[in-house]
């Protein structure tokens, strides 16, 4: 039997009554919600769902929100959520699953994504961190970088090679790796910003036990693939309100500033407000098409779109602001645990929207995908299928 | 709420009239007759609002028409737009119908809604709405003076004539002298109409009447523009991975896959900027904006979409042969009927309080 919306509503108000929110402690509140399968109603029961159907959350989160329960904070482990949680249900093994969705849902645990390496970043399946056997543990050795919330991750998911012989994609193993063992070391990446949002993570003899290996030995890049694809998906069921992205404190300093004016940024402004309104009616479709069941291809370039008209409109706010464009907010470093982008000035924008068109997947690579799965042009010729990893040019 | 998709019935309706466009407008029929006599199909035309019924859509069904609405004529013309129809669909079904729509005018409505009238409004294609427009001069009770640039007037029974009393005139085109202008576009031909004391009968008040056929024009514009651009993108995806040069396929290089890809993605906001268009002015709700926006968006891309098909196709796209000259002039004309991109962002700026330095 599926579980419909007003099933949904009745297990929440049930929830509601059982843990009335003003009395209950924040983590019980979850922890129980948790358990009565309203976190994430898609997923199976006893894992935090109903094996409902995912477009019926919004059933329970509204219910929830008007009654005044505390959310899970996703945004703070968005990484947990967004792509370690849809990989351990995937591909995890029965106590795999339970040891770890449930304090990762309620925020007990942060999670955080060993993947990218100084010399693995857009060809990611090169990663050269290496993981030995011994015994029942293997023991990994290597270097990530551009690793979000590192410094406050209880666990990661990581990704290492396992078999240098063979070619790049078939000798990588997906594991989860405890950020508390020895031999992790994380160290602060400061950015163009001035503050340290990313890290740069060491990885010297750390032990990690075969049980915490996530899929086959060998199939890590497919296993991936799980985690990838639902980095780039983030953005589908977003609702965005008419100037509700960075075009936001733009058209406000221009209207709250009429001696910053001149027809040249009038002109540039105005294009860019029309991109952005036309970007969020793209989001809302494709949001439209899911509600549907008819998922389309719109998503892959969401982020090629937002990641442009950031940086487009964060460039054009410096330039209206004249001389306090020429001006910064703050290069104190600091470790935010979340990027700020409406808190902080002009420049703070301009400066971090440069990295949305490379986390995640640069604009280039995202145009290689469109162009190949979208539009279905050939391939890029590939020099690297059939060579051991050992023997690529590096 | 907005609904930016597409009905099972507006696909079905999108085949319908793919297949008797494939039958009626294949490319190299639309650049013979570029060079004939009649450039506007009269065949297509009657298949289309004869067979089908499709030029009464706006109109309701107690005058003749289908009562369908906005959101089924932008289907029309993004399959409209894919084929370049030389038909004055655009011109009498909606602008010149929105236009009478507002005036009241039954028996008028009832002709066009049946396809047995062609009518044009004597407006020049470049007026974005809300902009001044040329009236004819009232002497003695009948209509003088030259207006230009009037699409498809030459395809038209009736023209429909604003004057200098503010009101709009229903002039019989055979009291008229219509005289075809070289035009740009070669598939939404220009002509001048004269008129020389030429009787009309007053339909009502010229202002609105224009207003609302301009905002209704420029809004399912972009729904043709999207059309159009789908052609370029989808035909230039197909030469790539056929055409071969240094042993390779084409699309294969990157460089060219990215400025696909690209334009992918602009089609892919288009076709959200123009359903969103077509819904408002279906619903009426915050029609002004979504107009203005998919209008200031639209063209731009439509160029944009010709222009590469062109260049990517190299040599044989700027051949007389291959019809990817005719969407560059129609994209590049429609980059100006009904309003430059430059003129919509304007009303962008007064709608949305950005006001001019």
């Amino acid at each position: 039997m599926t579980v419909d919306a007003a099933e949904l509503r009745r297990r929440t108000t049930e929830l509601l009554a059982a843990h009335p929110p003003a009395t209950t402690d924040r983590l019980d509140f979850l922890r129980a919600r948790f358990d009565a399968g309203l976190a994430w109603v898609h997923y199976p029961q006893g894992l935090g769902g109903l094996g409902a159907p995912r477009s019926l959350q919004v059933v329970v989160d509204a219910e929830l929100e008007a009654a005044g329960a505390p959310d899970n904070d996703p945004r703070r482990i968005g990484i947990g959520l967004g792509m370690a949680a849809p990989t351990i249900l995937k591909y995890g093994t029965e106590e795999q699953k339970q040891r770890y969705l449930r304090p990762l849902w309620t925020g007990e645990e942060v999670w955080c994504q060993l993947f990218s390496e100084p010399g693995a970043g857009s060809d990611l399946a090169a990663l050269g961190t290496r993981a030995v056997r011994e015994g029942e543990n293997w023991v990994v050795n290597g270097q990530k970088v551009w690793t979000s919330s590192a410094h406050l991750a209880r666990w990661a998911i990581l990704i290492a090679r396992t078999d240098p012989a063979v070619p790049k994609h078939a000798g990588i193993t997906y594991f989860l790796c405890d950020m508390t063992d020895p031999g992790v070391d994380v160290r602060p990446l400061r950015q163009i910003t001035g503050e340290a949002e990313f890290n740069e993570v060491f990885l010297t003899d750390v032990r990690i036990p075969d049980s915490r290996r996530l899929g086959e030995i060998g199939d890590g890049w497919r296993v991936a693939q799980t985690t990838l694809n639902n980095e780039r998906v983030a953005i589908g069921g977003m609702r965005l309100p008419r100037e509700g992205g960075m075009i936001a404190p733009a058209a406000k300093t221009w209207r709250e500033r009429p001696e910053l004016r001149t027809h040249d940024l009038h002109q540039r402004l105005l294009k860019l407000w029309v991109e952005s309104e036309v970007a969020r009616l793209t989001a809302e479709r494709l949001r439209q098409q899911l509600v549907a069941g008819q998922p389309g291809p719109e998503g892959a370039g969401m982020k090629l779109a937002f990641a442009r008209l950031n940086q487009e409109i964060s460039g054009l706010e410096v330039e209206l602001r004249g001389e306090e464009g020429l001006l910064y907010d703050d290069w104190t470093m600091r470790r935010p645990e979340l990027v700020d982008f409406t808190g902080r000035d002009a420049g703070y924008r301009y400066l971090r929207s440069k990295g949305n068109s490379i986390e995640g997947g640069t604009s280039e690579v995202l145009l290689n995908i469109v162009a190949e799965r979208v539009l279905g042009l050939p391939a890029e010729p590939r020099t690297d299928k059939d060579v051991a990893w050992k023997d690529l040019a590096r | 709420m907005t609904d930016l998709l597409y009905s099972e019935e507006e696909e079905a309706l999108r085949s319908a009239v793919r297949d008797l466009l494939a039958d009626h407008c294949d490319a190299p029929g639309v650049i013979a007759r570029t060079e004939s006599d009649t450039p506007h199909d009269p065949a297509a035309w009657k298949a289309l609002a004869d067979g089908m019924g499709l030029a009464g859509l706006l109109v309701p069904e107690a005058l003749g028409g289908q009562g369908a609405g906005h959101r089924e004529v932008a289907v029309v013309l993004e399959e409209l737009g894919r084929a370049v129809a030389p038909v004055p669909y655009l011109s009498s079904a909606v602008v010149a119908t929105e236009a009478l729509l507002e005036c009241g005018d039954e028996e008028l409505l009832g002709r066009l809604a049946s396809g047995r009238a062609v009518a044009a409004l004597a407006v020049g294609l470049h007026r974005a709405p809300g902009t001044a427009f040329a009236a004819a001069r009232l002497e003695n009770g009948t209509l003088h003076g030259e207006l230009t640039g009037i699409a498809d007037a030459a395809a038209a029974d009736v023209l429909l004539v604003p004057a200098e009393d503010g009101g709009l005139y229903a002039v019989a085109a055979s009291d008229a002298t219509v005289t075809p202008q070289v035009s740009l576009d070669l598939t939404r031909p220009l002509a001048a109409v004269v008129l020389t004391g030429a009787p009309g009968r007053r339909l009502g008040d010229a202002e609105p009447a224009v207003r609302r056929a301009l905002r209704a024009g420029a809004g399912l514009l972009a729904s043709e523009q999207l059309g159009l651009a789908e052609w370029a993108l989808t035909e230039t995806v197909r030469y790539l991975k056929e055409r071969k040069q240094f042993n390779r396929p084409v699309g294969g290089f990157q460089a060219l896959k990215h400025r696909l890809a690209q334009l992918w993605l602009e089609v892919v906001n288009l076709r959200a900027a123009a359903r969103n268009a077509a819904d408002a002015l279906a619903n009426g709700e915050d029609v002004d904006l979504a107009v203005a926006v998919a209008q200031a968006y639209a063209a731009p891309v439509a160029v944009h979409a010709a222009e590469e098909a062109l260049q990517l196709h190299a040599g044989i796209g700027m051949t007389w042969e291959h019809p990817i000259h005719l969407y560059l002039k129609r994209a590049k004309a429609d980059s100006i009927a009904y309003g430059t991109a430059g003129a919509h962002r304007s009303a962008v700026a007064e709608l949305v309080d950005l006001p001019t330095p």
